[in-house]
């Protein structure tokens, strides 16, 4: 693997060397685990490991729930209540699986601010920002289409207005809707059922294989660190100046932060599993009977908000809508408004224009950041309520400062920003919060007593 | 008897209330002390089974809970009946069983392997999952806080609809009379124009439920000696209704405990370990 200077795995006995001339798989093993990782690292670089262990958890609850679940719409409800009820163990699988998709989500959103904050997505990690982009997306669609399978009253009337957007588009929309429920008339029933159960199933072991590209990716830049500064590169002993191997420093460090969120995750399993959850969804589905307030789970809640946000009433949307022939109306101008809004992000490497990477030394970019982060929330809180009264235009608000963040702000800040200097080197940095380190390397080979 | 046919009659009756749902309907739901409230809470016996009583001879009359099995009554962490009341309590229901007479079909005393019969009613929803469904006032503003401090839930809302009858306000004495029956915490009913003033908005919190009032107080004997009054038998039932709706909440609460003292051990000795491990690395600056 290309990238940091460092010891390589070594095949020592005849049987190491040859399996090695003939599948290195254990020096990729090495390599990977023994990455030298920048030493700096600070508690937000744990949300890869408790992001992959729920992708895990995730496929291992699923994989369980599968073997009891029944994608037929007369029996997907009663399915899912017979593993709460009679499967053993089963309502803790499930609630684990229900559960496990809102801390996916909350470790992905720390995960993404984190990058969005240390400039993580700049030059040269773009790969690795897009393929994380790219594996959001995927859980998105994944989350949405398992929330669909319990087949309960939020599942049909999710799907009739997520499918819906679809149909928003001009001239394709109805047929890109008819694909995706596999009725000719639109219906939500057993074909749409049955073709969000397959793609359930296939898209986490997309995500997985997209996973393993985006570590891929990181690993031959080197990971980002708080200072934002490379590691240095110009010999294998400047490199082990700046860094630790990630195994045991980082694994060790990783799996303590892990077992403190399973605590937590734990707890709202055993104590409150239904609280992030919509309790309409426990009402088998009826297309007879609309619920009154449509509302998609936490997660995408900042995303529905700027879907809403753009009606009728808004300039822009009338000035779009009169420009382009009608073509774009509202609906689908709030339609491409929540895609963009995934895309603007996605296309952050190219609309920062900082020299400078991490947001600790822009004095300016903090504040901005900031106020996305604050802009976040409050969409995901306006994106719950009713579309009346002040909340369109909190929302309203609230959309325009995301796309501002990324079409205006991050391009203009590098521009008029006079950031503060990052220290040298990591070692630098490290140095300046702890004694400089003489112990080396040498504990490593000293086994615990 | 006789309660029972009044009961699906006056129900039947008053059919259509209207569908109509403005955006916020104020409501006033009651914070019930359950006792299954809050991580270490857990269902009272006795309750469930004072609960069952009031299901059996009021809300089964139009309601059915066609999810539940029978044989779950004899279940540890719920009602926990012995086994022989169980199967005694099953032949007291009729199920239609489509392998009897040569595969027509026929009617049968139910066995604890069958679920609680479902309702012939259209307009009685099912109550197995009730105290799930009806979970959803997150208020203030959404954010849950009341759920999430005060453990409110389905169950409170259930106790609070049953005991929630009360005298139409006069504004509804104005206009045409209403179907149903005002209720203050059913907000998804039918609700007068006389009662909402300019803008629309509500000036009574409630609406216009189809239900005729179930329990006024005094409806069943208990055998415990548990009082009878309206209150406490809302009560008892909402209990019930919440065991129905999730019957291995203890069992979940107990994985819940075990597996947080665990991680949180775990987490402990790792912690310990990260700190010894990084300490030749992480010294203090002199």
């Amino acid at each position: 693997m290309a990238g940091i200077p460092h010891d390589h795995y070594e095949p020592n006995s005849n049987g190491e060397k040859w399996l090695h001339s003939r599948l290195p798989i254990v020096g990729l093993l090495y390599d990977t685990l023994m990455i030298p990782t920048p030493k700096n690292l600070n508690w937000m670089w744990i949300w890869g490991i408790v992001l992959t262990f729920t992708l895990v958890l995730q496929i291992v609850t699923g994989i369980v729930l599968v073997m009891h679940y029944v994608p037929h719409v007369d029996m997907a409800f009663q399915s899912v209540e017979h593993i709460m009820r009679n499967v053993n163990g089963g309502h803790m699988i499930r609630y684990f699986h229900m559960n496990g998709a809102s801390l996916f989500f909350f470790a992905v959103y720390l995960h993404i601010f984190r990058g969005l904050y240390y400039g993580s997505y700049k030059a040269p990690r773009e790969v690795t920002w897009i393929i994380g982009m790219l594996i959001y997306v995927l859980m998105m669609g994944t989350a949405f289409m398992g929330y669909v399978l319990p087949w309960g009253q939020m599942s049909f009337h999710g799907t009739a207005v997520i499918t819906g957007l679809f149909g928003a588009i001009p001239f394709i929309g109805e047929s890109v809707q008819v694909w995706l429920l596999g009725t000719p008339n639109g219906a939500i029933d057993q074909p749409a059922l049955n073709r969000f159960f397959s793609l359930h199933y296939l898209l986490p072991f997309v995500i997985a294989g997209l996973v393993a590209v985006h570590i891929w990716a990181f690993h031959t830049t080197g990971n980002n660190n708080p200072t934002g500064v490379e590691v240095r590169r110009t010999s294998k002993e400047d490199a082990a100046k700046d860094t630790l191997p990630f195994w045991p420093y980082f694994v060790i460090k990783d799996l303590f932060a892990l077992g403190i969120i399973m605590a937590l995750f734990m707890a709202v399993v055993g104590f409150m599993p239904n609280y992030l959850g919509h309790p309409d969804n426990y009402i088998p589905a009826n297309p007879l009977a609309t619920p009154s307030h449509i509302v998609p789970e936490w997660y995408f809640l900042p995303f529905y908000a700027i879907l809403r946000a753009f009606d009728q009433e808004v300039w822009l949307v009338i000035a779009v809508n009169w420009l382009s022939f009608g073509i774009i109306d509202a609906k689908f101008f709030g339609v491409i408004a929540m895609f963009g809004a995934i895309v603007v992000m996605a296309l952050a490497p190219w609309l920062d224009t900082s020299s400078v990477r991490s947001g600790r030394y822009r004095p300016m970019f903090k504040w901005w950041f900031w106020l996305l982060v604050v802009d976040f929330i409050v969409l995901m809180w306006v994106g719950a309520r009713p579309a009346e009264g002040i909340y369109p235009y909190i929302a309203l608000l609230g959309s325009t400062y995301w796309f501002a963040y990324f079409l205006v702000i991050l391009p203009l800040l590098g521009v008029i920003e006079k950031p503060m200097t990052p220290p040298a080197t990591i070692e630098d940095d490290f140095n300046a919060h702890y004694a400089p380190d003489d112990a080396g390397s040498t504990t490593l080979a000293k086994p615990a007593e | 008897m006789f309660r029972k046919l009044t009961l699906t009659a006056a129900t039947a009756l008053a059919l259509t209330t209207g569908q109509a749902m403005a955006a916020e309907v104020e409501t006033h739901i009651e914070d019930f002390a359950f006792s299954f409230e809050g991580p270490f809470g857990s269902y009272d016996q006795m309750q469930l089974q004072r609960g069952l009583q009031v299901y059996t001879e009021i809300c089964s009359a139009c309601h059915g809970m066609e999810l539940i099995p029978f044989r779950t009554l004899h279940d540890e962490g719920g009602p926990a009946l012995p086994e022989d009341q169980v199967r005694a309590y099953a032949e007291g229901f009729e199920i239609f069983d489509p392998t009897l007479f040569d595969g027509e079909g026929d009617f049968r005393p139910a066995t604890p392997a069958d679920h609680f019969p479902a309702s012939s009613l259209s307009n009685a929803p099912d109550l197995s999952l009730m105290a799930k469904a009806r979970a959803g006032f997150h208020g203030p503003y959404g954010t849950g806080i009341s759920q999430f401090v005060n453990g409110m839930g389905g169950a409170e809302y259930i106790a609070s609809l049953l005991t929630g009858y009360e005298e139409e306000p006069e504004c509804a004495l104005e206009g045409e009379p209403m179907d149903g029956y005002y209720n203050v915490a059913f907000a998804a009913g039918g609700f007068p124009d006389s009662c909402k003033d300019d803008h629309g908005k509500h000036k009574v919190p409630g609406s216009w439920i189809s239900m005729a009032p179930p329990l006024y107080g005094d409806d069943v004997d208990y055998a415990d000696g548990h009082s009878t009054e309206l209150h406490h038998v809302a009560e008892d039932v909402s209990a019930f209704l919440m065991w129905t709706a999730e019957p291995k909440m203890m069992a979940r609460k107990q994985a819940g405990l075990t597996g947080v003292i665990f991680l949180t051990v775990l987490s402990v000795l790792l912690y310990l370990t990260n700190k010894r491990l990084w300490a030749p690395h992480k010294k203090k600056k002199h």
